[in-house]
């Protein structure tokens, strides 16, 4: 029997919404106690205040297995989520095969659960080869262990087809995951219309667009009842639809990227191809109303949207360039900047990014409370640092935040009570 | 010296000192250039290297004759043909040429940014003769210098541009240009043509060419490529005539010592009316190709200038 006690740590609770100076037991891979107030004695480690948190929950993370093995591995990614505080990495299926068939999820998971110190929860296509022809074996990909089904940001396009799945998923009570786009409009786009995109002459698609999308989407939930999570909302106008969707009662979360939250699209400055992400980056009033609805509880989840990229695929011109951006072990310090911003709460941020997912998800974490898995991370919010993308852990360095000053540093990683990264005392 | 550029990638960056230190250089040349002997030294031993990863003719040419003029070696290299379609990238294009020592590199490119790109990965001067829907930096300083010679001034003048204004280089780099020179810019055309968000561009926009002609100093028309005439962004081309083709009525409405400005090639018929644009009272479009040498002689004389310092420094 392992225990590990950790006091004189500032615990943040994102259910109960609490910050406490405290102490946390962990025995055998569980949180076996929570209990302010600071104890001594041996093998207790003094944590000297730095915040302990449940560890993150990631939606949406491209694992490049199988196909893109160069881009990122199970190993890769995994090093690269403990090194950010990620303890669950929930990956996308827009691999190549795309993850729609049980056999090869069945390969994705024992690919992880060989290599990856963190956990994994894989998601599976929605459609077969994501297609958006036919739908996958919803039934047996949810046996086979699919934690929900999504054909990344390919929209599809044939709304009879999404519908079916829709219904049939619904049937069985899986989690549909989709990015709300109207392909129409967004064909070619690499960055958000308006002054900025015309200055610089790139093709550019309108914020509207999304929320066309969602408008669809919601219409498609409201008709079949199933359970529904749109992947990224960035845009202002957006929100009122994915509010009336909730406030009608229907199953619909919302999610968004934490480059959506922290940059804009001037970012992009002299088309430099690393703050390429797919929906674009958006406006100032959008970022800050996005930012707004993850305060209000309106937006549920944040993520890192970590799509590695190859040097050649962004050393292209802007059109070219493919979209994408790493995100696993930036996550923590970019969401830091809404803390120092006094944006949000840190029980606000890890709300988003560790309570709403695992819950979503119906995973055990995502819980600072006596029964939870010891998954967590802890952290100081105010060690600053300059990023040197050269010493990410993750195949690919496609990081808008080169060389960006950030405060917030993650100290040491635990997945089921087992020490994945860092060190402490 | 007041013009301190290293590369001419556009407008933007450029001071409006350094375009009027141009445009005067620009107008000595003109000079030269009308006479029997029109060549000189000021490049002699450089290599300029024209890359088009588009079809030009007129502009290719005219850079290729400012480099002889000015006595460079010029090459002439159409990329359409050659490295993209073995599956090169364009910096590897660049560094392979690189590896020749070029002096001046000419680059033309389907994409916005792909010139900036390459001049990061090149150490000559790069001259941007266009890139996608960005710029188009010569073409607006050859439109300044023609609008300075008629009208003695860059300031204060209103000036409408016509047409495409949304898939149109050239519309970017001449507001741009005519804006630091504080003048007055309108915007003319169907709203399917006219960019996103220009109206923060600090400029007027106007859906009908009556209204937006009135008063004005100079009338550029852009080309409509034919590609757009379909029933994409206008339904046709007669339509499109009717509504925003330059003619003696609507051109009626400008100043009566109005110039008359076309980039070129133009599309007879369809943005301008033949008659108008042969008109030597009104059209200064041949005056406009003129310049267009000269301008890219005074470019290419002073990033050589800039070029020499630089590598002296190092």
């Amino acid at each position: 029997m392992s225990v590990l006690t950790l006091t004189n740590a500032r615990l943040i609770d994102p259910e109960a919404g609490t910050e406490t100076l405290g102490t946390l037991t962990i025995r055998d891979g569980i949180i076996a106690s929570v209990a302010a107030g600071i104890v001594a004695g041996e093998g207790v480690v003094d944590c000297r205040g730095r915040c302990l948190a449940p560890g993150i929950v990631d939606i949406g993370v491209k694992v490049g297995e199988p196909g893109e093995r160069h881009k990122e591995s199970f190993r890769s990614a995994g090093r690269a989520a403990a090194a950010g505080g990620v303890t669950t990495i929930v990956t996308r299926a827009d691999t190549n095969p795309s993850i729609d068939t049980p056999e090869v999820l069945e390969f994705v998971t024992r690919r992880a659960q060989q290599d990856s110190p963190v956990r994994i929860a894989p998601m599976a296509a929605l459609t077969k080869g994501r297609q958006g022809r036919e739908m996958v074996e919803i039934g047996f990909l949810l046996d086979a262990g699919a934690v929900a089904f999504s054909d990344g940001d390919t929209v599809t396009t044939d709304t009879k087809v999404l519908s079916r799945a829709f219904t049939y998923a619904r049937g069985l009570d899986a989690l549909v995951m989709a990015h709300p786009q109207e392909p129409g409009l967004s064909a070619g786009a690499a960055v958000t219309s308006g002054m900025f995109a015309s200055l610089r002459g790139l093709p550019a698609v309108s914020p509207m667009a999304e929320r066309m999308g969602l408008d669809r989407d919601l219409a498609l939930v409201e008709m079949t009842g199933v359970k529904y999570h749109a992947d990224q909302i960035t845009t202002r106008r957006a929100l009122p639809a994915l509010a009336r969707a909730k406030e009608s009662g229907f199953d619909v979360t919302a999610g968004t990227s934490i480059h959506h939250l922290t940059l804009n699209q001037l970012d992009v400055g002299n088309y430099r191809t690393f703050f390429k992400v797919k929906p674009p980056l958006r406006s100032e009033t959008d970022r800050l109303a996005v930012v707004e609805a993850v305060a209000s509880g309106l937006i549920d989840i944040i993520c890192s949207m970590h799509t590695p990229q190859d040097e050649e695929s962004k050393r292209l011109p802007f059109e070219e360039a493919a979209s994408g951006a790493v995100g696993l072990e930036t996550l923590l310090p970019a969401a830091m900047r809404l803390y120092h911003a006094e944006l949000l709460s840190l029980p606000q941020l890890f709300r988003a990014m560790s309570r709403n997912p695992a819950r979503r998800l119906g995973l055990p974490g995502g819980r600072l409370a006596a029964g939870a898995p010891a998954d967590l991370v802890l952290f100081d919010p105010d060690a600053p640092f300059v990023l040197d993308r050269a010493t990410l852990q993750s195949k690919s360095r496609n990081t808008p935040f080169d060389g960006a000053r950030m405060e917030g540093k993650v100290l040491a990683t635990w997945v089921g009570g087992r020490l994945v990264h860092g060190s402490v005392g | 010296m007041t013009f301190r550029a290293h590369h001419l990638l556009g407008i933007e960056p450029l001071h409006p000192l350094e375009i009027a230190t141009l445009l005067d250089l620009a107008d000595d040349y003109v000079g030269l250039n009308r006479q029997q002997e029109k060549h000189s030294d000021v490049l002699a031993g450089l290599t300029q290297i024209n890359m088009f990863f588009e079809n030009s003719t007129r502009t290719q040419a005219s850079f290729e004759l400012a480099g002889k003029r000015l006595g460079a070696d010029v090459m002439n290299m159409s990329m359409q043909a050659s490295s993209i379609k073995k599956g090169e990238t364009l910096i590897d294009t660049a560094l392979t040429l690189n590896a020749m020592h070029p002096d001046l590199l000419v680059v033309r490119h389907p994409h916005s940014g792909a010139v900036d790109l390459l001049s990061q990965k090149v150490n000559c001067a790069v001259l941007n003769a266009g890139d996608g829907r960005h710029e188009h930096p010569t073409q607006a300083l050859l439109d300044a210098l023609t609008i300075r010679r008629a009208k003695g001034r860059l300031h204060r003048l209103t000036i409408a541009i016509c047409g495409d204004i949304a898939h149109s280089r050239v519309a970017r780099s001449n507001i741009l240009l005519l804006g630091k020179m504080e003048s007055r810019i309108r915007l003319i055309g169907p709203p399917t043509l006219i960019p996103a968000g220009a109206a923060d561009w600090g400029v007027e926009i106007y859906d009908d060419m009556k209204e937006g002609l009135r008063d004005c100093d100079v009338v550029m028309m852009l080309r409509l490529q034919k590609e757009r005439m379909d029933g994409g962004f206008i339904p046709s081309e007669r339509e499109y005539y009717h509504r925003f083709g330059l003619d003696a009525e609507k051109l009626g409405y400008a100043r009566e010592d109005a110039i008359v400005m076309h980039p070129g090639p133009m599309n007879r018929g369809v943005e301008i009316d033949g008659t108008i644009a042969d008109d030597i009272n009104r059209s200064v479009i041949q005056e406009q190709v003129e310049m267009g040498v000269a301008v890219r002689m005074a470019a290419m004389d002073l990033l050589a200038r800039n070029l020499a310092e630089a590598r002296a420094n190092v």
